[in-house]
């Protein structure tokens, strides 16, 4: 009796093993046919994004070649190390395009491209992916709402780096304040890393970390 | 598998046990996805296809799996087909995907693709639950599409939008203005405005239902019997 239960068990294991290593080989199969694809999807994506907030006009270089890889830093929001993209007019830098991460959105990380103009105003911001509430918080992106074109010209100086219910300069809509307040800060501190790091930012090698800059919150 | 066992699929699928309002199973997706026809209808067809796929995979597998055993192995290969789903959209229609976004690997937790597994393609062939599942499915689309067109004509004034997102910049033409400088009405907007279209929805179905009993009631007493009366 307790023999028959006991193989009865192990049956049942051995089944659900074997589903499991046929969904696996099924997925990792799935994923190889279509990793590149997706790549080339997000990177395609990627670039869209970057022309709609860098103008031709502002760069005569070819600004998708021209990248420079950027340790993680705190003021970026990422603990990895990202691209910037560098548009230059005759050889004098003009446009940055930074990769920052919103951490305190509603529902996690927004990732935010921004666009920083040698004289350290903002050119544009779009948002290239989050877990927004739909119809409530998504209004961040350019495809629901022109919201975000409030960055735009925005500089240290120019703007009081808050949201408009907590007294600063930030529009934001009924509904939704933790997402735009999130944002704000985003973009606030992206300015702050630009000023801080604008002269390595431009050069051929990798600006490197500063030690100080080490510690997490 | 003769024409009336495909049309009794399809009329439980579509009107009997419509998911979305008489089942109401899935109404996580259902209430999130459903403020513009554009993210219920493209919800709903991957919901769709999901469910096909698994109603024929569940049936294919069902002679072999151990009893104790088979809601696991159900959830499993849910969850294996939607990421394929999920990963094929991502690859090949990525403004899709971005459209879709976290509700794309939720369809996971909709209950309704379970319960279809369990209820219909365990019992049946390959064929039968895959048409459960198409018609299922289509019976989710439809109602999300309804809720979706009713939500976004309150909500934003407008229909079809972020259609271009889907088919790309040309059909952006493809949008219609209903109510022209509206300023949006939050409610329908939000969840709450869904559940409480979902609930008229509800009513008009029971009560078109209803109806269509009582008619065939009436007409099915003896035209002596009313007389009498």
């Amino acid at each position: 009796m307790r023999r028959t239960m006991a193989k009865a068990a192990l049956h049942t294991a051995a089944n659900l093993l074997f589903f499991a290593l046929i969904g696996t080989a099924l997925l990792a199969i799935t994923y190889n046919l279509t990793h590149d694809a997706i790549a080339r999807s997000e990177e395609n994506e990627k670039l869209k994004l970057i022309a709609q907030i860098v103008p031709t006009a502002e760069y005569d270089n070819d600004i998708i070649k021209d990248t420079a890889q950027l340790a993680a830093d705190e003021l970026l929001g990422n603990d990895a190390a990202t691209i910037v993209y560098r548009g230059r007019l005759a050889n004098q830098p003009s446009v940055a395009v930074l990769q920052a991460i919103a951490p305190d959105g509603y529902s996690g990380k927004i990732n935010l491209i921004i666009a920083i103009h040698s004289d350290g105003r903002v050119g544009g911001v779009r948002v290239v992916s989050h877990k927004e509430t739909p119809g409530l918080g998504d209004y961040i992106e350019i495809a629901k709402n022109s919201w975000i074109n409030v960055f735009n010209n925005a500089s240290l100086e120019n703007r009081n780096w808050k949201v408009k219910k907590d007294g600063g300069s930030f529009d934001y809509m009924a509904g939704a304040t933790v997402t735009p307040r999130a944002m704000v800060k985003a973009v606030h501190k992206a300015l702050q890393y630009f000023a801080q790091h604008r002269d390595e930012l431009f050069v051929q090698s990798v600006p490197t970390k500063p030690p100080g800059k080490e510690k997490k919150k | 598998m003769t024409s009336q066992e495909m049309k009794d699929i399809f009329y439980n699928g579509l009107w009997k046990q419509n998911t979305g309002v008489v089942q109401l199973l899935g109404l996580c997706p259902l209430l999130a996805i459903s403020n513009t026809v554009v993210n219920a209808l493209s919800l709903g067809l991957a919901t769709t296809v999901v469910m096909a796929l698994s109603g024929s995979g569940v049936a294919a597998i069902r002679e072999v799996i151990p009893n104790e055993a088979r809601i696991p192995v159900y959830v499993l290969l849910i969850a294996v087909l939607v990421t394929i789903v999920q990963l094929l959209i991502n690859a090949y229609a990525y403004p899709l995907y971005l459209v879709l976004g976290v509700f794309l690997p939720l369809i996971t937790t909709n209950c309704i693709v379970l319960a279809r597994a369990e209820a219909f393609a365990s019992k049946n062939g390959i064929l039968a639950s895959a048409l459960d599942g198409i018609a299922m499915g289509l019976g989710l689309t439809a109602v999300l599409t309804i809720l979706g067109g009713i939500r976004e004509i309150l909500g934003h004034g407008t229909l079809l939008s972020g259609i271009d997102l889907v088919f790309g910049e040309a059909a952006k033409s493809l949008v219609i203005t209903v109510i022209p400088n509206y300023h949006g009405f939050l409610l329908a907007v939000l969840p709450p405005g869904a559940f409480i279209t979902l609930g008229l929805l509800i009513a008009l179905r029971n009560w078109l239902n209803l109806r269509a009993e009582q008619k065939a009631r009436t007409e099915a007493v003896p035209i002596s019997a009313t007389q009498a009366a």
